[in-house]
């Protein structure tokens, strides 16, 4: 890999997180009558009655899941305010959804004035083309729990956990304006510490490729994004101790029928380790792996942490089996991290410059965190 | 295993002392021992090299002993200079093979039933996949370079090409090309023990081919796993540091 190639992969890494906020879908009728995943003529039910196959298994006798899948598509994590009441698509509608997020997601366009423009000069070249297709079920968001698709609301927030999150988003406004004061204000898949490597696995705009590995007792997963293996025991053996803690966690796994169930805890306590900056000591990840059949596995995942959200919640993607022609390639991050120094060197020479970062816009979340 | 192959499922590591220096090594007080005192130390050892030398061409020796000298030097404030100084370990960078065999951690291998073999190291969470049987060449330079596996017998032969030149074999500076060349072979020695050797060659930098070996030691203890050893945040200081604003950190 070049010097340039090295620093576009860089860029695109502080990209990442925005493409998991949901795409505002325009035009679309909300006058549908709901239908659920049960309905005896709704695109789900469809879907799932394809899946017959029987459970493929290794030699040793587990559920067989090894392979290397791809969990891109443009279906939001939450369902578009004007989807409301409509979990599953049509025909009809799902082409005109369908059309709409690729619109949305790609960056092989010219329109949009010149800042759009610029944010699209990473074209479609370096993107996974799978993360313009809804998925297969015509679902409108890949929350299927609450039923209204959408992530739960939050709890009231202590006092320092508040601090934190302003704290966060001043740094993030700081990095965002290309005026970082240090390495820490920049995010920790910025900083190559944990990328999209962390559970649950979400769809992003490259690397949405996991290599599945199994021998007797264990399962491991090694995600496209970031170099690292989860290696996931099967032997019912208890988590580590409360006090060792991993920017991963700690996971333990057990086969439930044709279902790979792994629970995932022991998350460190800094800022951004767990999703939307729950809070890491209360925070609990389930997902569940299931082989639908030679070329599917449904992921799914249930989150739930009390301190943040005010029910737990449940969202399930689709993974395709890739084309054993297409390998997957090592990524590497910290080695040929050359932009966050083009970042901190830019700051200090716009400083003496005299520039200064404006106020950070009222209800800023901490976009770029996970 | 079902296919009549020998099963290297397991977690293994070494215990010799090569990542200090794969050749012989007295105990020396290591970097800054005005402050680290027997913490620093560097550990004696044994060499690892089949005959004790590694087989340097004149010039590479010199830049050998230019690598130690610089070994902790390192200065990333330009993209074209970023990786010319400074042990790759220390930056915390992807080892590289056969490096990443003998760093002082365990590592785990999983061994199934598909074509693929998954090698996953403690250190800096860096992972590599052994390709059984795979004909196509490295697509591109990687820092755990393009492993390909066959059977001879009861040993994994893995063939190891496309690595990025910038790793180094220790901290004594041992280097190589990007004509690096690496022939892993894993044979079973007991229940509990792997015979490791590695056959090494690099036309732009040792005189001939040349060897290592040692024995990699299975992990027993009961619920033993990897852990992480993320090392990029002991970095940052180091690499960073002194791009921050004057007192802007608020950590």
């Amino acid at each position: 890999m070049n010097d340039r190639t090295s620093a576009l992969l860089a860029f695109l890494a502080f990209v990442t997180a925005l493409v998991l906020v949901p795409q505002p879908i325009g035009g679309q009728t909300t006058s549908g009558t709901r239908q659920t995943t049960g309905g005896t003529k709704s695109a789900g039910a469809r879907a799932t009655a394809k899946k017959t196959a029987p459970v493929q298994r290794t030699p040793w006798g587990d559920p067989d899941l090894q392979g290397v899948w791809n969990d891109a598509t443009s279906t939001p994590l939450q369902r578009p305010g004007d989807l409301a009441g409509k979990d599953v698509l049509n025909d009809e509608e799902a082409a005109e959804f369908q059309e709409q997020t690729a619109h949305g997601l790609t960056r092989d366009r010219r329109d949009g004035g010149r800042d759009a423009d610029v944010n699209r000069a990473y074209n479609e070249h370096w993107m996974d083309a799978r993360r313009l297709k809804i998925t297969a079920d015509h679902r409108t968001s890949l929350i299927v729990d609450p039923p209204d698709g959408r992530i739960p609301s939050l709890v009231p927030l202590s006092p320092e956990r508040q601090k934190a999150r302003a704290a966060r988003a001043d740094a993030n406004a700081r990095f965002n304006a290309g005026m970082p004061n240090t390495f820490h204000d920049m995010s920790l898949p910025v900083r190559c510490i944990i990328r999209t490597d962390s559970p649950p696995y979400l769809p992003t705009i490259y690397n949405n490729d996991f290599h599945i590995f199994q021998s007797p007792g264990y399962v491991a997963i090694a995600p496209e994004m970031i170099h690292s293996a989860r290696i996931i025991p099967l032997d019912g053996r208890p988590h580590l101790r409360g006090d060792l803690q991993q920017w991963l966690g700690d996971t333990r796994g057990h086969f439930d029928g044709p279902t790979l169930v792994v629970e995932t805890t022991n998350f460190r306590a800094d800022d951004g380790v767990v999703f939307q900056g729950a809070n890491p000591a209360t925070y609990r990840i389930t997902e569940r792996f299931t082989r639908v059949d030679a070329d599917t596995l449904n992921y799914e995942f249930t989150i739930e942490d009390p301190m943040t959200w005010t029910r737990p919640w449940t969202a399930r993607i689709p993974w395709t089996k890739i084309d054993p022609g297409e390998q997957m390639y090592e990524y590497a991050c910290h080695e040929d991290n050359f932009d966050i120094v083009h970042f901190l060197t830019g700051a200090r020479a716009r400083e003496k410059r005299g520039e200064t970062v404006g106020p950070r816009p009222a209800g800023a979340a901490a976009a770029g965190e996970r | 295993m079902a296919d009549g192959h020998p099963d290297l499922n397991g977690i293994w590591q070494a215990f010799v002392t090569a990542n200090f220096d794969i050749q012989d090594h007295e105990a020396q007080p290591g970097p800054h021992p005005e402050i680290m005192g027997a913490y620093g130390a560097e550990l004696p050892g044994q060499s690892i090299v089949e005959g004790g030398d590694i087989p340097y061409q004149p010039w590479a020796l010199a830049k050998k002993k230019e690598n130690f000298a610089k070994r902790m030097t390192v200065d990333v404030s330009s993209d074209k200079t970023w990786h010319a100084s400074g042990d790759p370990e220390l930056k915390c960078y992807m080892p590289g093979v056969p490096r990443a065999t003998y760093m002082p951690l365990p590592f785990q291998i999983v061994q199934g039933s598909s074509p693929y073999i998954l090698v996953a190291y403690a250190f800096t969470s860096a992972t590599r996949t052994i390709r059984m049987n795979w004909k196509g060449d490295a697509p591109t330079d990687a820092w755990m370079g393009w492993s390909r596996g066959r059977w001879e017998g009861e040993t994994l032969v893995v063939d190891v090409t496309g690595q990025r030149e910038e790793t180094w074999l220790d901290r004594a500076g041992d280097f190589h090309s990007d004509k690096f060349h690496v022939v892993e072979r894993y044979t079973p020695a007991s229940p509990y023990h792997l015979l490791y050797e590695a056959t090494i060659e690099d036309p732009k930098v040792y005189t001939r081919q040349w060897k290592m070996s040692f024995p990699l030691y299975r992990r027993v203890e009961k619920n033993l796993q990897l852990l992480e050893f993320k090392c990029v945040p002991f970095t940052e200081e180091l690499l960073y540091g002194k791009f921050r604003k004057p007192n802007g950190d608020v950590k």
